[in-house]
């Protein structure tokens, strides 16, 4: 099957073509917003306001599964009366539902209760200016490129292993997106960002039984795009090569989290040192900042400004000016990660890290992967973690996990329904090495991350 | 409802059945099996104490129309968010690009369809005022403060909905309904020495807010928040391996959701990528194990009167004394498959396609005492708290993380252990199932369901179980 769709105008046309009507109509939003609060009452307010457009299709098998046209549009408002605040969202940027969210918003203010701690970010922190970090490429790109592409990516997953005999599809994506922050300071600030991404997930099958994984890929430029025959085939490698998998050996051992699996363990660093979790006492790092958490060849670096990067960006989610600054240099914990509210509740200033990290870059190592392997010797490569047995008030860490048993320094067979077990705290001193295989997808970039020792626990003894 | 629905969604952009009409024959033109439009309009307020004091609110509004046309298996899908004329043409026009050119489809006479209303069409977000959903975390936050010193950390939040929703599709389905979703979550870390621990509990479900305002309601909530920490507080490592395994009742049906109920989901059997694709009529758990997916239990969280695309909620038998007897079913993959819709068609809104998802799921109980099942174990861990799980429907593994659990030995209850993932296998685990207690509970009513992305509530519910193996991922 592979004749053309009769398109209807409105899906060959390019996404958020007229954008800079839509900035203009989003800042007017945003100004009308502030005004209508200001004159409802409000001491201070803020505001953010986004549009987005994108094209989605999956093909199964050959043939489509699914297009989807996706339009979003949405408001969110938070009011302060002196230092009591209220919130407010909506999905229609027309005059009537801005002024109700605007006043529901201030009926909310009016019931809870000042907070000393509440309030905008200091005026003096905001970005002067707002940077351009080559994140808008739009293209031209109809329903039957995406179609012809999706299955291009998964004709080649089918082709590439004969053990490969069904799919779950497909999929190609192109979206653009708009968003603007203003707030009563005065600051408005907006950005605008094209992304283009590809998945494929297949299902492999032999007398062992049937495995499914996928491969992606997500840019912010069409043309940086892994070719469609490499997310096929990679996809296709690795559901084969989890086929025969059983149960690994109980017992300590050390770990190699692949770098897929490496970037939960950075994620979890980043949630203990995050304010939100130190004020109120629910990490496992508190009073960390200042003092050694990884062995002294660990450095990671926050870069907000990196080019083409989808998260990157002049400021924050509160308007503050973000910077390029180490989170962790030589083992030690420089800083936290804070957004105004929670500096104000630790007595800190904020980091610029309202709505999250942007960028963290965990510096890799020199080896590559196979190196790694036969610096291991004998132990497990963990390339999947499942479950949520991450405590983060204690690092108490106990997940399911898949990947490769290894012997003799390679790989010796995939392994699955195990569990590994231990305390972040001591999983994040016990680093062991980090590879040369930085994955830079994510707003977090990981290499492979070697860990000392850990429990394995499987159904053997 | 289907009036109320109307009233909600329609009568303000001035619309009726008769733009109905129109749109899904603009979308119906060309070779399509079935379109459908999905109306919603959603209200959520949420209230959040910390510190002593509410410190913060919110109210969201989203309220859109959803479009879609599916030709074979194939789904066109578009969406506005605002309702109106224009912009439901518009949607309806770019959903029907899966159309292939052919015969128009004609459209039959709009048929209501009727289904007892499980739960109250009460809004919990203006039945009761601000001032008293404020002064009522207040309170309780000084019982939980009150109920030991070694508390130092209170957080409770509340959270109202109220959504109205209006399905009407090319094979006449015209449906409506109105549905509440209330809940109220404590949570508590506890300090003694160096040790820190939390606690949490919480509920709800899809009834009249007063039914949490009530004290013996949230009362125990608290009571169960700072129980969990206290315990926590003396938890010992716990051990790794494969062992025996007492889950008590109720929110550790869990267990039920994961390793049996994501696999008998349509969409995985219609495509033959579930670990149980092509195993119907067979065994697969002991002959005590009965387990149903049930939308028509009254006030419940998962409940639904009618699912999302119109079809009646039902009780849905899915393994019968050990028999895998039953999938859970959506409109698209039951027609693929040559079934009926089984009340299981859901979607997080007007913005995400529909798929076939669990409502409440939980297996029947049995005729052990409790601790006679407990007695029974020589070795092994009694874990009774959970914080949620996830499953590779393919492989079949599943995992679900203990948040509350202590050592058995000689069949006594032992020292409490921290915090383990369990790790099984969906089609064998319901094999090992060797005692099912007569103490059948459901969950309290905070169970999110998360797939493709999207997020639904559900409830689960079992007895007292033992299971002859699992792996257990402590550290010891």
């Amino acid at each position: 099957m592979s004749e053309a769709l009769d398109l209807p105008a409105e899906t060959r046309a390019p996404l958020l073509h007229d954008h800079e009507r839509e900035r203009t109509m989003l800042e007017d939003a945003a100004g009308q917003v502030l005004a209508r609060a200001r004159a409802g009452g409000a001491d201070a307010a803020e505001v953010s306001v986004s549009s987005s457009h994108g094209r989605d299709v999956t093909v199964r098998l050959g043939e489509i599964d699914v297009l989807e046209d996706a339009r979003d549009r949405g408001v969110s408002v938070t009011v302060y009366i002196g230092r009591a605040s209220g919130s407010a969202s909506t999905g229609d940027l027309g005059e009537e539902s801005l002024r109700r969210a605007v006043e529901q918003a201030l009926a909310i203010a009016r019931h809870t209760q000042p907070d000393p701690a509440g309030g905008l970010a200091p005026a003096e922190l905001m970005a002067d200016r707002v940077e351009d970090f080559d994140q808008w490429h739009p293209l031209n790109l109809d329903m039957n490129t995406l179609i012809d592409r999706a299955r291009a990516i998964e004709q080649a997953g089918l082709d590439a292993d004969a053990r490969v005999d069904n799919s779950e599809g497909a999929s190609v994506s192109a979206n653009a997106a708009i968003g603007v922050y203003a707030n009563s300071h005065g600051f408005v600030g907006s950005g605008k960002s094209t992304r283009f991404g590809q998945s494929c997930v297949l299902v492999a099958q032999d007398a062992s039984g049937m495995q499914r994984d996928w491969d992606w890929d997500d840019q912010g430029r069409y043309d940086r795009l892994a070719g469609p025959e490499a997310t096929g085939c990679k996809a296709a490698e690795r559901a084969v090569r989890r086929l025969g998998a059983r149960t690994a050996p109980s017992g300590r051992a050390p770990v190699l989290y692949a770098n897929e699996a490496a970037l939960g363990l950075i994620r979890h660093l980043v949630g203990a040192v995050s304010g939100g979790n130190l004020y109120r006492r629910s990490s496992f790092l508190l009073d960390a900042q200042g003092k050694k958490i990884f062995p002294d060849w660990v450095d990671i670096v926050e870069n907000p400004h990196l080019p083409g990067a989808s998260r990157s960006s002049s400021f924050d989610a509160e308007g503050v000016a973000t910077r390029k600054a180490p989170l962790v240099e030589r083992g030690v914990l420089q800083r936290y990660v804070l957004g105004s509210y929670s500096a104000r509740k630790l007595g800190l200033q904020t980091t610029a890290n309202a709505g999250g990290v942007r960028n963290l870059i965990f510096s890799p190592g020199q080896r590559n992967f196979e190196q790694l392997l036969a610096e291991m010797d004998r132990g497990l490569v963990v390339t999947e973690v499942m479950g949520q047995g991450v405590n983060l008030v204690t690092g108490d860490y106990s997940r399911g996990a898949s990947g490769f048993w290894v012997e003799n320094g390679s790989i010796a067979y995939p392994v699955e329904e195990i569990t590994i077990a231990g305390n972040l705290r001591d999983m994040f001193a016990g680093l062991a090495a980090a590879g040369s295989d930085l994955e830079t997808r994510r707003n977090i970039h990981v290499p492979s991350l070697l860990l000392e020792a850990m429990t394995v626990a499987g159904q053997e003894g | 409802m289907l009036e109320l629905a109307t009233h909600t969604l329609l009568d303000p952009a001035g619309m009726d059945s008769a733009d109905l009409e129109r749109a899904l024959g603009r979308l119906v033109e060309g070779r399509v099996d079935l379109g459908d439009l999905y109306f919603q309009h959603r209200q959520n307020e949420g209230w959040a104490l910390e510190d002593g004091i509410v410190k913060s609110g919110s109210f969201a509004i989203d309220q859109g129309v959803g479009v879609r046309a599916i030709s074979g298996t194939g789904t066109g899908f578009a969406y506005a968010d605002a309702i109106n004329m224009p912009a439901l043409m518009q949607a309806a026009g770019n959903a029907r690009a899966i159309a292939r050119a052919g015969q128009s489809g004609t459209l039959p006479v709009a048929r209501r369809v009727e289904a007892p209303a499980l739960y109250a069409s009460d809004n919990p977000v203006d039945a009761v005022d601000s001032a008293s959903k404020v002064d009522l975390l207040r309170t309780i936050d000084s019982y939980t403060r009150s109920l030991d010193p070694r508390i130092t950390q209170v957080n409770v939040s509340l959270s109202c909905q109220h959504e109205s929703i209006l399905v009407a599709a090319s094979d006449g389905t015209l449906a409506g309904d109105v549905r509440p979703l209330i809940r109220l979550d404590v949570r508590v870390i506890a300090e003694q020495g160096d040790r820190r621990e939390s606690g949490n509990a919480g509920g709800g479900g899809r009834y009249a807010l007063a039914g949490l305002m009530r004290p013996e309601a949230w009362q125990h909530f608290a009571d169960e928040a700072v129980r969990q920490a206290l315990v926590n507080l003396e938890a010992v490592d716990a051990p790794a391996g494969f062992m025996k395994v007492v889950l008590g009742p109720g929110w550790p049906g869990v267990l039920l959701h994961e390793a049996i109920g994501h696999g008998l989901e349509g969409d995985f059997h219609r495509k033959g990528i579930s670990a149980f694709s092509g195993r119907m009529g067979e065994r697969i758990a002991t002959e005590h194990c009965t387990v149903v997916d049930d939308g028509t239990l009254a006030d419940r969280r998962g409940s639904l009167s009618i699912d999302d695309e119109g079809t009646p909620g039902a009780r849905n038998v899915l393994i019968e004394n050990g028999r895998l007897t039953g999938l859970m079913q959506d409109k698209l993959n039951a027609r693929a498959m040559g079934v009926a819709p089984t009340g299981n068609g859901r979607r997080e809104s007007f913005a995400h396609l529909p798929l076939p998802r669990m409502t409440n799921t939980y297996m029947l109980p049995g005729e052990h005492a409790p601790e006679d099942i407990i007695a029974s174990v020589d070795d092994g861990v009694y874990a009774v708290n959970f914080n949620g799980g996830q499953v590779d429907i393919t492989s079949g593994k599943f995992v679900f993380v203990a948040s509350e659990a202590y050592r058995i030995r000689n069949g006594k209850l032992g020292p409490a252990l921290k915090g383990a993932t369990l790790i099984g296998n969906g089609p064998d685990v319901l094999t090992r199932v060797a005692m099912v207690g007569n103490d059948l509970a459901l969950d309290s009513g905070v169970g999110v369901c998360g797939k493709e992305g999207q997020g639904v509530p559900v409830g689960v519910g079992q007895p007292t179980l033992r299971i002859d193996g699992l792996t257990v991922g402590g550290t010891q």
